[in-house]
């Protein structure tokens, strides 16, 4: 029977509340952390998330008669309390596929988090995670070329591959910044990075970089007989600037370009790793304003939301924080999102923040990026934690040697080396670190130097934003 | 003047990637890596290549990968063979996975002489 249009404001909860419902695989999920105001029923709450962030709008309008609201409304079906937070609550919400376009990432973050992180009813809101059904996952791109075409084409095998990202970040004239990269390479690391927010400022216009630090590759290719990278940062104001950058590396012969996909924006990422795939070029992805958005434990987007997205979008490296050094970020959280990352079915694991079994099909995986306020003390948790496929970056632990770059190098590759030898022997590396990184150090003057150098660092701080716990 | 004794000048060294940055393995310790491969179910391999053409990416195969191979004494006679019917080349040995198609082991157990 036809319904009869009936105007006015209704409960979000007689709608978009369905406790009963059973979602399907090709559901959308998502898992939100919601913070009400005061008197606000959760059931309410939950529906009212569910109905702005899909089709609700705050009044009943006489075209919704027109279509079938029950094939493409949102829907909240379950409520849970946060462990150790009782002003707050999860709910689970399904959304129907045909919400969203196929293959776009910028449409499923405008629905899912757009208007509704506003919305007056609730005080704060967080997106803790998304189940992509494999129906939607197979719509997208993905990485450009992932880990296991990565591995073949730079050769590096059976091992984390090693960067830095040159220094001082800014500053440097193009010539002399091809120096450190070169210096940097020539003594053992497989790759160098662009800082962030170096573009194509006036003290090095990107096109000298470019030349100057292609030149540093091919020499220290040539000089070592091993596979080299630097991350050229192509990320610039407009998308025609991003691919004239892009297009100049690929014409300088250089394996990898670098994108920060969130001051970017995910049209820009999707769109680059398009042209990656076509061209044949490895993009390396990093996060700027990421703790923007993903340090508040009540409020914005957890990082593993963020790190899902980007693998859809398009990225073949992306960093995840380092656990042991300087930056933000809680061990097992971490690696619940580095297995997002490379792996191709993760299960739901809510000791390491995974709200529900998420199936990649055939997606390729990304290596996960450790970066920031490491040295080589770290190393043996750093192999430790994050295993063979990822990019262990030390910037200062590399440039701050006291001999230079290419001894900080050598003293990281040869560290790097020593504990992936000891893993593969069965040796519990956090347990033997010292052991371990005392023995490397008999063969290696440059290892022993660095040892000496950073022996007194450590970064101990508390997380701020932990997983929820009882 | 800032001329310090105690800076090192660092020699650029021609590597082999994966465990050259290590003095060369013994014996013992090149089993160990052999029993690690075997005991990750990987499928051991071997490659040998004059020094002047080690950056390539193929090397040619020493006869096939050793499918379904789970003994240490065999994988060791064939890398002995290897490098007996090649002494001028390097002779590397690799761990196939057949689930990431990749290679989760890799790296050289003889150099070349002329190194």
């Amino acid at each position: 029977m036809a319904k009869k249009y009936d105007a006015g404001v209704k409960e979000y909860r007689d709608l978009y509340w369905a406790p009963d419902y059973v979602p399907l695989d090709t559901d959308l999920l998502a898992c939100f952390k919601v913070t009400q105001q005061e008197g606000v029923p959760r059931e309410e709450a939950a529906a009212a998330v569910a109905a702005e962030s899909s089709t609700g709008t705050w009044s009943t309008v006489w075209s919704e008669l027109l279509t079938d609201m029950e094939f493409y409304k949102g829907r909240a079906y379950r409520i849970e309390d946060v462990p150790g937070d009782k002003e707050s609550f999860y709910t689970f919400i399904a959304y129907p596929l045909d919400l969203f376009e196929e293959g776009s990432i910028v449409n499923v973050l405008t629905s899912l988090v757009g208007n509704v992180f506003g919305f007056k009813a609730l005080r704060y809101l967080r997106l803790e995670d998304i189940r992509f059904p494999i129906a939607f996952v197979k719509t997208c791109m993905g990485p450009p070329s992932g880990i296991q075409v990565e591995r073949d084409k730079l050769n590096k095998y059976g091992r984390p591959m090693l960067g830095a990202t040159i220094k001082p970040k800014l500053g440097l004239s193009a010539k002399n910044y091809g120096r450190a990269v070169y210096e940097c390479l020539r003594g053992g690391l497989d790759l160098t990075k662009d800082d962030e927010n170096v573009n194509s400022q006036p003290f090095m216009r990107w096109q000298n970089r470019f030349e100057f630090v292609a030149e540093a590759v091919r020499k220290a290719q040539a000089e070592t007989g091993e596979t080299k990278g630097h991350y050229l940062n192509v990320t610039a104001n407009t998308p025609e600037d991003m691919y004239e950058r892009a297009e100049f590396a690929k014409e300088l012969g250089q394996p990898i370009i670098m994108h920060d996909f969130l001051t970017g924006g995910f049209t820009a990422n999707a769109g680059l790793a398009k042209w990656c795939r076509k061209n044949g070029m490895l993009l390396h992805i990093h996060r700027a304003m990421h703790a923007v958005i993903d340090r508040n434990p009540k409020h914005g987007i957890h990082f593993r939301v963020l790190a899902k997205c980007l693998r859809l979008s398009g990225g073949d490296h992306l960093h995840t924080g380092t656990v042991v050094g300087k930056l933000e970020g809680d061990r097992a959280s971490t690696l619940g999102f580095v297995d997002l990352l490379r792996e191709s079915f993760i299960p739901e694991d809510r000791s390491r923040g995974i709200f529900f079994d998420q199936d990649w099909g055939s997606m390729p995986g990304v290596f996960a990026v450790a970066s920031g306020g490491i040295h080589v003390w770290h190393m043996p948790a750093l192999v430790s934690i994050f295993g063979d496929d990822s990019i262990l970056q030390f910037g200062g632990g590399t440039q701050g040697h006291p001999w230079g770059n290419a001894a900080g190098a050598a003293a990281n590759r040869v560290a790097l080396e020593a504990c992936v030898k000891a893993r593969n022997e069965g040796r519990e590396l956090e347990r033997e670190a010292r052991d371990i990184m005392e023995g490397a150090a008999r063969h290696s003057p440059e290892l022993a130097i660095a040892m000496e150098t950073w022996k007194e660092i450590k970064f101990e701080f508390d997380t701020v934003d932990k997983l929820d716990v009882a | 003047m800032n001329a310090d004794s105690q800076v090192g000048d660092y020699r650029t060294q021609h590597t082999l990637e994966t465990f050259s940055f290590l003095p060369a393995l013994t014996q013992e310790e090149v089993y160990e890596q052999i029993n690690y491969m075997l005991a990750q179910g990987l499928t051991p391999a071997i490659e040998h290549e004059a020094a002047a053409q080690a950056a390539e990416h193929y090397w040619p195969m020493w006869k096939l990968p050793f499918f379904g191979e789970t003994e240490l004494s065999n994988v060791v006679n064939e890398l002995e063979a290897c490098h007996r019917a090649y002494p001028e080349h390097h002779v590397r040995l690799i761990g196939y996975d057949s689930y990431t198609q990749s290679q989760g082991v890799c790296f050289v157990v003889y150099r070349a002489k002329s190194w």
